[in-house]
């Protein structure tokens, strides 16, 4: 699964990183603190947060993730959106909470072993 | 290969900034075909180093030295230190202001975090002395893939 088909699956809006939409998607992550998201957040994920400060950006980069979506309504600062152009990481909005999205994408088989 | 060293500039504070030394370390490893576990780990650390530079230090310097059998990861920064250091690297303990705590930093997690994910760490500092901290990453087990 490539981050573009979950933008057509949940009618995502995509604000940045356009030239990352296909990357692949192996997993997800929900999370706002910083710290905790760089220790555990695996590898390809969608990253599911209420943050939109820039420093989200480097840490999708560190975490090689697949895309941010930013949930409950929040909407990215400017420097994020021009970060996230850069270095080909998608940010996704989502105006529902990030509990509601994940169950989704988790039913889709994102993440869920049982699906694997 | 021994003795290679890149450094990166970090700025105190300038949070447009932060981050972009861990990822250009992140982005020279890849280049040099490391181990991606190896790899994940100094990214890790690198950006909890770099960031507590940002927030809590000053000006300083992130570098990573590659040796034939380790690679050596150093933040160092001039800013006010750190007056306890056994209580600094325990979970939980932060000093981080409300705005930081905004953003999602200040959960105490940075210096375990990098005790944890690197070989051995060392910290030195003092108040007023700015801080150090050397991490250490042995290669002996198949780190490096060629
Ligand atoms: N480079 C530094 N200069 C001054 N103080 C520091 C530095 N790094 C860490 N500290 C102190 O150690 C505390 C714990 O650091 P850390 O474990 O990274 O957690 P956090 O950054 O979330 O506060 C910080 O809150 C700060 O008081
Ligand atoms: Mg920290």
């Amino acid at each position: 699964m490539q981050v573009k088909d979950l933008v057509e699956q949940f009618d995502l809006e995509v604000v940045a990183g356009n030239k990352g939409l296909d990357r692949q998607v192996k997993d997800g992550y929900c999370g706002d603190l910083l710290s905790e998201i760089m220790a555990n957040a695996p590898e390809g994920s969608v990253w599911l947060t209420i943050q939109g400060h820039q420093n989200i950006v480097a840490v999708a980069v560190l975490r090689e993730m697949a895309a941010i979506i930013i949930a409950g309504g929040q909407t990215p600062d400017q420097e994020t959106l021009q970060k996230a152009e850069q270095e080909k990481i998608p940010i996704l909005l989502w105006p529902h909470s990030a509990y509601k999205l994940a169950g989704r994408l988790y039913g889709l088989g994102v993440g869920n072993p049982q699906s694997d | 290969m021994s003795g290679l060293k890149k450094s990166f500039y970090i700025k105190a504070r300038d949070f447009n900034r932060a981050g972009e030394a861990s990822i250009s370390v992140q982005n020279f490893l890849k280049s040099m075909n490391f181990d991606p576990g190896l790899i994940r780990r100094i990214a890790i650390c690198g950006y909890e180093g770099e960031m507590n530079a940002v927030m809590h230090g000053g000006d300083g310097a992130l570098s990573i030295e590659i040796d034939s059998d380790k690679l050596v990861l150093e933040i160092s920064d001039d800013g006010y230190g750190i007056e306890d250091i056994e209580l600094a690297m325990q979970a939980g303990f932060s000093t981080a202001n409300d705005e930081h705590r905004e953003m999602g930093f200040g959960a105490g997690m940075g210096l375990p975090n990098m005790k944890k994910n690197s070989d051995q760490i060392m910290v030195a500092s003092e108040k007023g002395q700015g801080t150090q901290v050397q991490m250490i990453f042995f290669l002996n087990q198949g780190g490096q893939i060629d």
